[in-house]
């Protein structure tokens, strides 16, 4: 069942880092950055199950805001706002 | 294993599977609207799901889980929001089949009050 | 002042969420963050106060959680769908969606809803018009748009927040 399920994230990330690299455009790069940030921060909170760290849950939490305000960044600048 | 468990393994499978097929909708679809469409709500679904299923497989874990979860339920449609606005601002338009299809065309620098 | 007291809860309850602990030292940090922090924001916060809490809200905000829940799962399974599909059955545009609601936070929660449920995502929202991005554009008679897209949102929207 793990092996599953790490088999799902890594095609997904890879689908995903796919579409960054290819990307005709910034905003299509973005996008797959937001993207990979979800995968990650669910990511994250699977691997503190699979080790029992419960540390990793507070990284992912930080990981979480921190893409958001970032992606929000990205965003703003390509709009021509910052 | 408790009903909670099962019901968290079944959380978690969903999840992930949400997970791969929004990527992979991010890979196949043809403009960035579409493709924000099946990575906004495919991937937050999965990480909802993800996320959740880890705190019930964990009890003890639940409350911040949660906390995670409500937050990307709210974060994650208004960055996709921003993404598209900025997007027809630089100029990239939606693929339509055909030519009227576009309500947003003309008026997307009327709000420039902020 | 109700509005105040509203505030500080809901902080002091995400603080409990970050800890998860009841040792007296992280429940007086808690308290005091909270404080200071609801000194600077009350205001701009909420509209509503502790009125936000009457049975009735609530009954409605339950509500919404199962509608939205299950707008989120139909969702997911259409995006699946369309993915899947080696044609990949879409038919794109941007529509123009006249909202019924007042107040900003209502349509803040109105915008998030359309993104997450089926086939929509909300580009802008200017005045009491979102403009929306419709993966499969069945209709352009604004009721019908009105009537496919959010009006289950709405109603219940309008309960909680006029």
């Amino acid at each position: 069942m793990t092996i599953f399920y790490l088999i799902m994230i890594a095609l997904a990330i890879i689908f995903a880092a796919a579409r960054g690299l290819l990307g005709p455009t910034a905003s299509d790069r973005i996008v797959a950055l937001d993207s990979l940030t979800t995968i990650t921060t669910a990511g994250l909170v699977l691997l503190a199950f699979f080790f029992q760290r419960y540390i990793y849950v507070d990284v992912s939490l930080v990981y979480g805001v921190l893409s958001f305000v970032g992606v929000l960044t990205l965003a703003r600048y390509m709009e021509g706002g910052l | 294993m408790s009903v909670l468990t099962y019901l968290g393994y079944a959380m978690v499978t969903v999840g992930v599977i949400f997970l791969f097929l929004g990527a992979l909708g991010i890979f196949r679809m043809p403009d960035v609207y579409n493709r924000l469409q099946a990575g906004t709500k495919a991937t937050t679904l999965g990480a909802l799901g993800t996320i959740l299923g880890v705190g019930l497989l964990q009890p003890e874990w639940f409350w911040k889980t949660l906390i995670i979860a409500i937050f990307i339920a709210i974060s994650n449609p208004i960055s996709s929001h921003a993404l598209a606005r900025g997007s027809y601002k630089i100029g990239i338009k939606p693929i339509t089949k055909e030519d009227d299809m576009d309500a947003y065309a003309g008026v997307e620098t009327e709000n420039e009050e902020e | 002042m109700s509005r105040f007291i509203f505030t500080f809860a809901v902080y002091f309850l995400i603080w409990m969420g970050f800890t998860t602990s009841f040792d007296p030292q992280e429940l007086i940090a808690g308290a005091v963050l909270s404080l200071i922090i609801t000194f600077f924001s009350y205001k701009s916060f909420t509209d509503l106060g502790l009125s936000f809490l009457n049975p009735k809200r609530l009954f409605n905000i339950v509500k919404y959680m199962f509608v939205f829940i299950i707008a989120l799962f139909k969702a997911n399974f259409d995006v699946a769908k369309r993915v899947i599909n080696p044609k990949l059955p879409i038919n794109p545009g941007i529509v123009a969606y006249k909202t019924k609601l007042k107040s900003d936070t209502a349509k803040v929660f109105l915008a998030n809803s359309i993104t997450l449920t089926p086939g929509t995502l909300t580009v802008d929202v200017i005045g009491d018009t979102l403009y929306i991005h419709w993966i499969d554009v069945i209709t352009k008679d604004p009721q019908k748009i009105y009537s496919e897209i959010g009006e289950q949102f709405e109603v219940i929207l309008k309960e909680i927040f006029e």
